[in-house]
């Protein structure tokens, strides 16, 4: 067993603070009211002199233009919630201790991440990929992980027997025990874990109570330390409030990327990928808008999204600034991991091709990207329609076999008449022809023409053709290019 | 001693570079489907990762059916066939008369030069294109770099049609013109790496054998202006 602890110092502050890059001093108070005291800071307000414990006015007079947010419990639950979806990805067994740590049991999932080291990286990137500052620790014990990360030590122990050795210069603070049993016990010159190990067991029990001593016991491993699991939930659904009402479209990316960050992290670990999600910002006097992303291909790639994400916004404009963005994952379909090739084959090209028509279709819009196809019609402006590109093809008939124009206007041009002949940039002259095209009786586009081909004195080769019902003249209807 | 080489063995010799002819320049490239264009080109085809520049004097002179082997090709072969802005609407039934598998067609519309250019390198940075036909009228100068940039990147041939008023200097690595005098298109080459200008080649893109027979009928059936007069 091998545990990985992930300790947030400042919860409280960070699930405000992750929605925007560079925020301004910021502080989170205990209560709504006036005599509320400052609980968390960010770095903007500590520079300034704001300091946690301070009164609500002091922080005020410090620092004019600090934002304040009354701490959310709710939020830092839910916080920890996603923190572990999204860790879920690494390991199935995964405990949230409130009200600041998630643990992860990763000694079965070293082989797969390649190491340690690589996990290690991979979860610290992740983390501050997500918006948080967390310490983490590692340790065969959860209670003893808990307490290297709590203390602030990146301790990486692998054996029990090494575990004591570790745990001795420890302060007590990190246990989380009553301060008036501290108190007692720094009285008596107990400082650390160490010495508190060494105290008789008795006396300790009988002073402080059974608790203190299990508490040890569990951390040294002595005591199992049956935890809870925790289950990711069945649906996402991820809230970030703003810390100030925000309507661009960049700062809003930034803080959706957290969200879609997440969702990867959910998906990866519930084995899916996403079809269709919807984006909800609220308004503090409007109704929320809602921005629903289609995906061609179900997808968990979190750089994909992001950029899909990115053109839409750009073309999304909002009537009033957003004070919350929450991300939905309406449509989830199972994805099962890609194998690798050495040589790229017709399935991971069909996927790539996939992805630049959404990253296409996400800023010039959903018609802009088309494929076509040909339908079996006389009429040559109704021999063609747009589709789906590669949708399945019916097996269009082949049309006549006679030449086709490579280019086709989109309507006819009519053409100038010299001496009973077209012009066109000159006198054209007739090079082959007439085909009669008369068809479409039965749904009102019912055209008569006589179609030839002909070239004018630069030698460009144009398709024209005669009318034929009341009105005649000469149109031209496409190039030979 | 070694038995004595044909002159023409020791001058295929890759180190030596005969100054009339194209260098072997190894980039990868699309046979064009014509011969005698295809010796022209360095590489033998249309360079894949470069952008290659076509003035086309007007509409109609055989300035798509140049491409149309190509296109063909790359279709069948899986690859993606990207048409950017056309001015025109590429017809369907005559794309795939001329082998073109439309399945792997795509039709990009946009609203302005710097949306084509943004699908364009879009297109190029995917890895599924093949070919990206693109047809824009102003482009700066900072626009074509990087597309030729992007272009690099790939190996996508990357097609970039203009009109033929005023061929300002640009630094595609190939830049055609094509223009059609005696019934055949002249292509000439206003650039290409790794030799000087060679001749034009003149291509019968324009003689299907159905062409030839109903002008033939015509001739038979007599002056040209009696068909105007046909009811």
């Amino acid at each position: 067993m091998l545990w990985l602890a992930l300790h947030f110092p400042w919860l409280p502050l960070d699930v405000f603070a992750r929605g925007t890059p560079a925020p301004e001093p910021l502080a989170v108070t205990s209560s709504a009211g006036t005599d509320a005291e400052v609980v968390a800071c960010n770095r903007a307000a500590r520079r300034r002199g704001v300091r946690a414990g301070m009164p609500l006015a002091a922080a005020w007079a410090l620092a004019a233009n600090l934002r304040i947010a009354t701490r959310d419990v709710a939020a830092e639950r839910a916080a920890l919630e996603r923190i572990a979806a999204w860790a879920a990805q690494f390991t199935s067994t995964i405990n949230i201790t409130a009200p600041a740590e998630v643990l992860l049991e990763i000694a079965g999932s070293l082989q797969l991440f390649g190491g340690l080291n690589s996990l290690w990286t991979r979860i610290e990137q992740g983390i501050s990929a997500l918006g948080y500052e967390g310490a983490i620790a590692c340790a065969p014990t959860p209670l003893a992980a808990q307490l290297f990360a709590r203390a602030g030590l990146a301790a990486r122990i692998h054996h029990l027997d090494a575990l004591r050795l570790g745990l001795d210069p420890l302060p007590l603070e990190v246990l989380g025990w009553p301060s008036r049993s501290v108190a007692t016990l720094h009285d008596a010159g107990i400082h650390t874990f160490g010495a508190c190990l060494a105290l008789p067991r008795n006396g300790l029990a009988r002073r402080l109570g059974q608790h203190v001593l299990d508490d040890l016991d569990r951390a040294l491993g002595r005591l199992t330390d049956a935890r809870p699991a925790f289950i990711p939930a069945a649906i996402f659904t991820s809230s970030l409030a703003l810390p100030a009402p925000v309507q661009e479209a960049e700062p809003l990316t930034f803080a959706a990327r957290r969200l879609l960050i997440e969702l990867c992290g959910w998906l990866a670990a519930t084995g899916q990928g996403a079809q269709r999600l919807r984006l909800a910002l609220e308004h503090e006097d409007h109704t929320d808008t809602h921005i629903t992303l289609e995906l061609a291909a179900a997808s968990r790639d979190p750089e994909h999204l992001v950029t899909v994400l990115r053109e839409r916004l750009a073309r999304v404009s909002l009537a009033s600034p957003a004070v919350a963005i929450t991300l939905a994952a309406e449509l989830v379909t199972a994805l099962a991991a890609r194998n690798l090739t050495f040589l790229p084959d017709e399935q991971s090209r069909a996927e790539t091709v996939a992805r630049l028509i959404e990253r296409l279709r996400a800023r010039l819009g959903d018609e802009s990207v088309r494929g076509l196809n040909t339908v079996a019609d006389y009429r040559p402006e109704l021999a063609w329609r747009v589709c789906e590109p590669d949708a399945q093809r019916d097996a269009g008939a082949p049309g006549p076999a006679s030449n086709r124009p490579l280019w086709l206007l989109v309507s006819p041009e009519p053409l100038a008449e010299a001496a009973a002949a077209p012009c066109y940039d000159g006198l054209l002259t007739l090079v082959a022809g007439p085909e009669r095209i008369e068809s479409g009786w039965w749904d009102g586009n019912d055209v008569a023409r006589d179609y030839f081909i002909a070239r004018n004195p630069a030698e460009a080769l144009f398709w024209i053709y005669r009318e034929r019902r009341a009105g005649g003249g000469w149109f031209l209807h496409g190039f030979f290019a | 001693m070694a038995a004595p080489q044909s002159l023409d063995t020791v001058l295929n010799h890759p180190a030596i570079w005969r100054g009339g002819s194209c260098a072997r320049v190894s980039t990868p490239s699309v046979p064009t489907g014509f011969a005698e264009f295809d010796a022209v080109l360095p590489g033998g085809g249309w360079p894949a990762a470069a952008l290659t520049e076509i003035y086309v004097e007007r509409p109609g002179i055989g300035e798509l059916k140049l491409i149309m082997p190509a296109a063909a090709r790359l279709t069948y072969a899986g690859r993606w066939v990207a048409l950017v802005a056309p001015p025109y609407i590429p017809y369907a039934p005559a794309l795939a008369a001329h082998g073109v598998r439309l399945a792997r067609l795509m039709l990009v519309r946009t609203t302005g030069s710097a949306d084509s250019l943004w699908a364009c390198e879009q297109a190029l940075r995917s890895a599924g294109c093949g070919a990206v036909l693109a047809w824009l009228d102003h482009a700066p100068e900072r626009a074509l770099r990087r597309l030729q940039l992007a272009a690099e990147g790939s190996d996508v041939v990357m097609l970039l049609f203009r009109s033929a008023r005023g061929i300002p200097p640009s630094s595609a690595a190939l830049r055609l013109h094509l223009g059609k005098t005696g019934g055949r298109t002249i292509v000439r080459v206003l650039k290409r790496r790794g030799a000087g200008i060679p001749t034009p080649v003149a291509l019968d893109l324009h003689d299907p054998p159905a062409m030839r027979a109903t002008a033939a009928n015509l001739s038979v059936s007599g002056r040209l202006h009696r068909l105007a007069a046909l009811p």
